[in-house]
């Protein structure tokens, strides 16, 4: 069940408090994206694979287009800390609008970046100042599903660039997720969360040339 | 089975095991989403011959499960915050004639300024009321203490109301691993409800009549004598699901390392893991710290807490609500049970209305404590610069 999170290929076992956390995951966009589903959906896959986990959101209001946050931690011990994350090991962005508002790199560990929903990358590594992956979620989502919501592409980016679960179980949990809403729904998102998954996962390879976290199996 | 699951959802699944035969609710954030899955069983036709009525108001839904606890029916509801307010009323009414309904308790916030984020200050509002209260620190213990609120409440020696309070958003909207129970073993558990005393229409009674002054002390005193039994019943039956359940989440309060400890720090609902691992890492660091998780709050736990602090100076008390113009609820409880001692109480207030309680919040709470550096009483932790105008 142990697994480890390489940081410059150096095991990295994060200690604190006499508990071990292996990975922290601060999400963030706006109310009505899918930022609380996305954390969610990384939950649930992550545990698939041997993880525990545990995810909350938090947001001002129950309305749409208001900043939203979200919270992920995967341990391979049960996860006891329910505070918020001050200090992510990656921060994922579903809507770049919410940077003008909320300082989404606040804390970001040394050895950690951001995956963010945006068209150009240089210019987003500029303004946030840390090492910065983009993928064109929007565009993407637009393709397939006909509505910008962006959660599948991100959450598909985010575990292929960094390795935390595998392809299959990936589209298997988004499957399960949105079977709800139709098989139809449910395989378009599927088939959004590959196209994402494989376009990140070719990146894997400056990730580890840059040392920054990955994890490895 | 253990699946990774929302927090409403490991309620849900668990009332319906219960096989309750009334549920009535009527929706507020953050427990609407109890109820909906509660809908979708029902809907589903997976509650098998129970009636779930929606309700006008939740004044609406505790009084109709008043009545359908009065006729001999295993009654379920869920609220919180303005809603359990809205029910205060019916549910005074609930304990004094001891209908053993149970519910859950999203807690969350008391208007005015309107929050629907967490805190205590919903669920203390009605501490007297007569309804036994506990507290859950994730959704494996929420699960878990379903069936046993039943088996408590509907106990003979007992018959009074129940409350599982779960945080608002931090439990109820948080995805995590829970072992899910099984029918076989909650049926094994948790017998069909035997009421006392039911209501026919061939045989009917009065429940919460007029008492005259020459009555009505007798019936509240038997209310109170009831919450005092429940106490034993409470633990036999935490004790019995252990066993059962192969979970064992202690009894009225969990002490550990409290033996040697010259300041225990207590902590009640979602906070306490937090709370542990600050204490545990103080341990490690040296420090003579103890931690204390409050399990049952009404009937208080005084003899228990009374002991755990034995050999300690200082007691630090996390607060999640408060009694304005006294030291806030959890600590009054506390002050009362170590009056004796020569204890002093620090009780720190966090997290109103949703506000974040960091790791490094309750570390540093903790120390100024260890220290000497705070005044015992009661004072805010994680308050802004502020200015209050007076005027």
């Amino acid at each position: 069940m142990t697994k480890f999170i390489k940081s410059n290929n150096v095991i990295c076992r994060k200690i604190r408090g006499g508990i071990l956390i292996l990975l922290e995951v601060r999400f963030h966009g706006r109310g009505g994206q899918g930022v609380v589903t996305s954390a969610d959906v990384l939950a649930v896959a992550a545990f698939k694979e041997g993880f525990y986990t545990l995810s909350f959101p938090t947001f001002g209001a129950e309305k749409r287009g208001t900043p939203v946050a979200s919270f992920l931690r995967v341990s391979d011990k049960p996860v006891v800390l329910r505070d918020e994350i001050y200090e992510p090991d990656y921060v994922v962005i579903l809507d770049p609008t919410v940077m003008e508002s909320v300082n989404v790199v606040s804390g970001l560990k040394d050895g950690g970046f951001v995956v963010a929903n945006y068209p150009r990358e240089k210019e987003l590594e500029e303004k946030l100042g840390v090492k910065t992956f983009t993928i064109n979620a929007t565009k993407l989502a637009i393709e397939y599903l006909g509505r910008p919501i962006t959660n599948t592409v991100m959450v598909g980016a985010f575990a292929g660039i960094t390795g935390l679960v595998k392809l299959e179980t990936l589209k298997e949990t988004i499957t399960e997720w949105f079977s709800k809403k139709g098989e139809e729904i449910a395989k378009k998102n599927a088939d959004l969360v590959e196209k994402a998954y494989r376009e990140m996962e070719k990146r894997k390879e400056e990730v580890r040339e840059l040392g920054l976290k990955l994890v490895e199996r | 089975m253990m699946k990774v699951v929302r927090g409403f959802y490991a309620v849900a699944y668990s009332v319906k095991l219960c096989k309750p035969d009334v549920i009535c609710a009527y929706p507020i954030t953050p427990q609407s989403e109890i109820v909906e899955n509660i809908a979708q069983m029902y809907a589903n036709g997976e509650l098998g011959n129970c009636e779930y009525i929606t309700a006008e108001s939740e004044f609406g839904a505790a009084s109709i499960l008043v009545g359908a606890s009065a006729t001999g029916a295993r009654t379920y509801t869920a609220t919180c915050s303005q809603g359990l307010i809205l029910m205060s009323e019916v549910l005074w009414n609930a304990a004094g004639m001891r209908l053993p309904i149970v519910m859950t308790i999203a807690n969350r916030s008391l208007s005015a300024p309107l929050s629907i984020w967490n805190d205590h200050q919903d669920s203390m509002a009605i501490r007297d009321a007569g309804i036994i209260q506990m507290y859950v620190e994730n959704n494996q213990e929420v699960h878990d203490m379903m069936p046993q609120a039943f088996k408590i409440a509907e106990n003979h020696k007992v018959m009074l109301p129940m409350m599982v309070c779960m945080d608002g958003y931090k439990l109820t909207h948080a995805y995590e691993p829970v072992d899910l129970l099984s029918q076989e073993i909650v049926d094994e558990f948790l017998p069909p409800y035997d009421p006392p005393v039911k209501m026919t229409t061939k045989e009917p009674y009065t429940f919460g009549s007029y008492a005259t002054p020459a009555t009505y002390m007798e019936f509240r005193a038997a209310v109170y004598n009831a919450m005092e039994r429940s106490r034993k019943v409470i633990e036999e039956v935490y004790k019995e699901w252990a066993e059962i359940s192969g979970r064992n989440w202690g009894g009225h309060i969990v002490a550990e390392n409290c033996e040697d400890a010259d300041v225990c720090v207590m902590a009640m609902g979602s906070l306490v893991g937090l709370v542990r691992e600050v204490v545990k890492e103080l341990r490690g660091e040296g420090k003579k710290v103890g931690f204390i998780k409050i399990r049952t709050f009404r009937p208080f736990p005084a003899e228990e807490i009374a002991k755990a602090v034995d050999n300690a100076q200082k007691v630090v008390v996390f607060e999640r609500s408060l009694s304005m113009g006294s030291d806030a609820p959890v600590t009054l409880d506390v002050k009362a049970a170590i009056h004796k001692k020569a204890i002093d109480v620090y009780s720190p207030v966090v997290g109103l209305g949703g506000r974040d309680v960091p790791h490094k919040l309750v570390k540093s709470t903790i120390e100024e404590v260890i220290e000497g550096k705070a005044k015992p009483g009661t004072y805010f932790k994680g308050l802004k610069d502020y200015e209050e105008v007076v005027v």
